[in-house]
């Protein structure tokens, strides 16, 4: 389809640039595309029928090198 | 040398956004959002479990005015466990270390106990100042007692869950260190030092749940005697 409504998964390398060009980029658009990505993780991988230990673990992994990073500088 | 190990209750800042401000935040992508199916997924079911249990054992004691603050104490207990729990994890940043926000917790929800108390039932507030049966001649002494015991609660609550949770962070990083330390010395001691270590993380978990459940706990014990 229209490169502009192709989801970040189905655009191709090369369109990359042109497919960041077709984005909202506002705060309410971002506030948009954070809502949907953590939306999609969730029901991807917590919201499921016989969830287990791996769908919060992935994110307390990340959540503990998010703050390795924050934390670089005074190691 | 003592030094640098405080530097850990320090909130780092990156790009200027201080990591307390995620590390307060973040726990409100742990909790499930729980929709009116009549069965749930196995997660969501865990968590609403666990916390019908917490609530029943919590609210039973208070009367129907105290219920309605049923949902500030849930979730003010849920907050101060993610928060504890995720501060065990390594590197993270845990808010509850902090005085000023344990007293920002404490001092306005135990004020709001004693205002409600001594606007709706102030003679039988004022009461709780003087335990029955008190001899007379210690009657001035005992509510001059009490009275500084009621007005250190707020303080006592604060400092409580702060002295607690940066006392246990401060022993396992000096135990830690030590650990590291030995190893290319004497791998015996090394390895009986790692032995307290995993003891003190086990205690350390037991810490985070208790503490924020005693302060929950006092919380609706002030709210009984005022309600």
């Amino acid at each position: 389809g229209p490169l502009s409504e192709r989801r970040l998964m189905d655009v191709r390398l090369g369109e990359l640039p042109a497919w960041l060009a077709t984005c909202d980029i506002s705060a309410q658009g971002l506030l948009g595309g954070v809502r949907k990505a953590w939306s999609s993780y969730h029901d991807k991988y917590i919201n499921v029928r016989r969830g287990g230990p791996a769908g919060i673990s992935m994110l307390l992994a990340g959540y503990c090198l998010l703050s390795y990073g924050w934390n670089y500088q005074h190691i | 040398m003592n030094l640098s190990f405080f530097d850990q209750f320090a909130s780092p800042s990156l790009m200027g956004i201080p990591l307390i401000i995620i590390a307060t935040m973040f726990p409100t992508l742990l909790l499930i959002p729980q929709d009116n199916r009549w069965i749930n997924n196995r997660l969501s079911t865990i968590q609403s479990w666990l916390l019908h249990m917490i609530t029943k054992q919590l609210m039973i004691p208070l009367n129907k005015k105290g219920h309605k603050w049923s949902l500030i104490l849930m979730s003010l207990m849920t907050l101060l466990l993610t928060i504890n729990l995720l501060g065990l994890l390594p590197y993270t940043f845990t808010p509850t270390t902090q005085l000023s926000m344990n007293m920002a917790l404490a001092f306005p929800l135990w004020m709001a106990t004693l205002l409600t108390g001594l606007r709706n039932q102030p003679s039988i507030s004022l009461g709780h100042l003087l335990p029955e049966g008190t001899p007379t001649p210690l009657i001035p002494a005992l509510i001059l007692i009490e009275t500084t015991s009621l007005l250190i609660r707020p303080l006592a609550l604060g400092v409580r869950l702060t002295a607690n949770l940066t006392a246990g962070h401060l022993l396992i990083q000096l135990i830690s260190t030590a650990t590291v330390a030995l190893l290319p010395i004497m791998p015996t001691v090394s390895i009986l030092t790692s032995l307290i270590l995993l003891l003190l993380t086990i205690l350390e978990i037991a810490v985070a749940m208790i503490q924020a459940y005693v302060f929950v706990l006092l919380l609706s014990l002030y709210l009984q005697e005022n309600i």
